[in-house]
């Protein structure tokens, strides 16, 4: 079993790793550390953490394939936080498994909220009839979504866009995740599907669907749905 | 002047000059005597090693000698020299045009050198204007931030207000550092050639509110007002750069407008070039740095501080990347106008209610 609260640094930089420390430590989280990709490993497979910061620049290891190794065996939260900015990169650590993505210089608050929602994630609510989301209510048995109350009409496909996504709340999902989720191996490069279906569920739920709360865009990457506080 | 061509057509152009010149002089020797021919033959070959090489100038110095010598100094048609003072011509001949043809060289060659010395001189005042730059806009906010660490390490009598300044200051500072460090990053890739475009179906009207809204979570609350069709249709574009473009235009329309700055950003779509156009309410553009206000450290007078001047020169590079254009006028009303076209591929999928 994982130790709950536990959190493993592996990061090569001795200023991040206090700094992150620091921050974690006084947000209630215990923290270990690692200084390159074999100690992380050996730290991560003798003392599971129930979730790990991983570096990509590494000084012994290209961070991706720790991540790989990782993933191997390893099912709790792996958040990537790392200078490298890159779309490429960032997807490619999303389809290798990493819950989320943080470039180095981030907030704290960006941090901190990445992983309350990350080992949230664990907990397996999501096999609860309904959910609730700020003023939004997805009832999954029905199918059906309220705004404040009020039934929202959807489309098929417009739910399906909904239900993926608050399941996933606060995870980044790629384009492809969704378009594979909801449309289908087949429609991997309609992206302009996403598009629209986007604005269109934008215009149901969000109050103002030019400056949206609920689903964010993450620049040439992806969606991430959020619950207000 | 014969400069540009190859060593092999100087030889060939001389000789023809020279061939031709010796022709009319063949004509003109009954009436004017040979050593006036000399002399016009002196002056062709002054004038030819003044266009051209070392060696071609050399060439035409030993031909007119031998023409003179063979066509014109009697016995003519052999190389014998009858008279003294015409063998001390001769020699003298073959001297003076091969001086001239040494010394025009010389002088081309030092003309070329204090060419390169200017070209050097204004590429290291460039690199000047980049290295001051630079280490202001590097330095300034690494100043404020050891001075205010320093402040709250030292000062014991700090108020928490004090303290609550010092440490935005430091936060100031450091979001400053990172957007300059951004800035230099994407400069170094447009020089090394990274910039490859990875065009992708775009919701044109979203990407302005995103941009715009990420600007105000960095910068505060701005009067950007963004007035775009609904019925713009998708664009394939490269949104991330697209971006890029947005910001450093919006924080340039920004940091220059006049307090409190507003800025107008109108989006269209026409036959399948995406332009976006965006008006401030700053001093506009002297006319005569208009041309340059693209250029790479390039800085307006009078313009107030806090840019890199590479703001600008990214949005060129970047939108030119994209195969597009970028445009700066003044606007009649006072204030600047900078327009971006870009050819896109489009798509007017909107509509796909029942699925």
């Amino acid at each position: 079993m994982s130790n709950r609260n536990e959190i493993l640094i592996i990061d090569d930089e001795p200023q991040m790793r206090k700094l992150l420390e620091i921050t974690l430590s006084s947000n209630g989280y215990s923290v270990k550390q690692a200084a390159d990709a074999k100690e992380g490993l050996i730290h991560a497979a003798n003392h599971p953490p129930s979730l790990i910061l991983l570096d990509l620049g590494l000084p012994d290891e290209d961070g991706q394939s720790v991540l790989q190794k990782l993933r191997e065996w390893y099912t709790s939260p792996v958040l990537i936080v790392s200078v490298q900015n890159s779309e490429e990169s960032i997807i490619r650590a999303l389809d290798n498994g990493a819950n989320d993505y943080l470039v180095k210089p981030f907030r704290t608050g960006e941090l901190l909220a990445r992983i309350r929602s990350a080992l949230r994630d664990q907990t397996g609510f999501e096999n609860s009839p309904t959910m609730q989301f700020g003023n939004l209510q997805i009832d999954f048995s029905m199918r059906q979504l309220r705004k404040n109350g009020e039934l929202v009409k959807l489309t098929v496909t417009e739910y399906g866009l909904i239900s993926v996504f608050a399941r996933n709340e606060g995870k980044v999902l790629t384009h492809q995740y969704l378009l594979r989720e909801v449309w289908g191996p087949g429609y991997l490069n309609q992206t302009q599907y996403l598009r629209v279906y986007i604005a269109q569920l934008r215009k149901k739920i969000e109050t103002d669907p030019n400056r949206p709360v609920y689903i964010v865009t993450e620049s040439g990457i992806g969606y991430r749905f959020l619950a207000p506080e | 002047m014969l400069r540009p061509v190859s060593k092999t057509a100087q030889l060939l152009y001389s000789t023809i000059l020279i061939t031709l010149i010796s022709l009319i002089c063949w004509f003109l020797s009954p009436v004017a005597g040979y050593r006036v021919v000399a002399f016009i033959l002196l002056v062709t070959v002054s004038l030819v090693s003044l266009g051209v090489d070392i060696l071609p100038g050399l060439w035409a110095a030993f031909l007119t000698a031998l023409i003179w010598d063979f066509f014109f100094i009697p016995p003519r048609f052999t190389l014998q020299v009858g008279a003294t003072e015409d063998l001390i011509l001769l020699l003298m001949y073959f001297v003076v045009a091969t001086t001239s043809a040494i010394f025009t060289y010389r002088i081309r060659k030092m003309e070329k050198k204090s060419r390169e010395r200017q070209e050097k001189e204004h590429t290291l005042k460039l690199y000047n204007t980049l290295f001051n730059s630079l280490s202001h806009e590097l330095r300034t906010p690494i100043a404020a931030i050891i001075a205010a660490t320093d402040n709250l390490q030292q000062s014991r009598n700090l108020t928490p207000e004090n303290k609550y300044e010092l440490i935005s200051e430091i936060a100031k500072a450091s979001f400053r550092l990172n957007r300059q460090v951004d800035n230099l990053l994407s400069m170094s890739r447009l020089e090394a050639g990274f910039i490859h475009p990875a065009a992708d179906w775009c919701d044109i009207t979203e990407l302005l509110y995103h941009t715009v809204q990420q600007l105000e979570e960095l910068q505060g609350p701005q009067r950007i007002s963004i007035n775009v069709n609904p019925s713009i249709p998708l664009c394939r574009i490269d949104r991330g750069l697209l971006e890029q473009v947005l910001t450093n235009l919006l924080i340039n329309a920004i940091t220059h407008g006049h307090s409190p700055a507003s800025v107008d950003i109108t989006a269209a779509c026409h036959a399948d070039l995406l332009e976006i156009v965006i008006d401030d309410n700053g001093p506009g553009f002297d006319p005569k740095d208009i041309a340059k206000a693209f250029d790479p450290f390039f800085r307006a007078q009078h313009s107030k501080t806090g840019g890199t001047g590479l703001g600008l020169s990214i949005v060129k590079g970047f939108v030119e990347s994209m195969h597009g254009r970028v445009h700066l006028e003044n606007r009649q009303g006072g204030g600047s106008s900078f327009t971006i076209a870009i050819p896109v591929e489009t798509s007017y999928l909107k509509n796909l209610k029942n699925e």
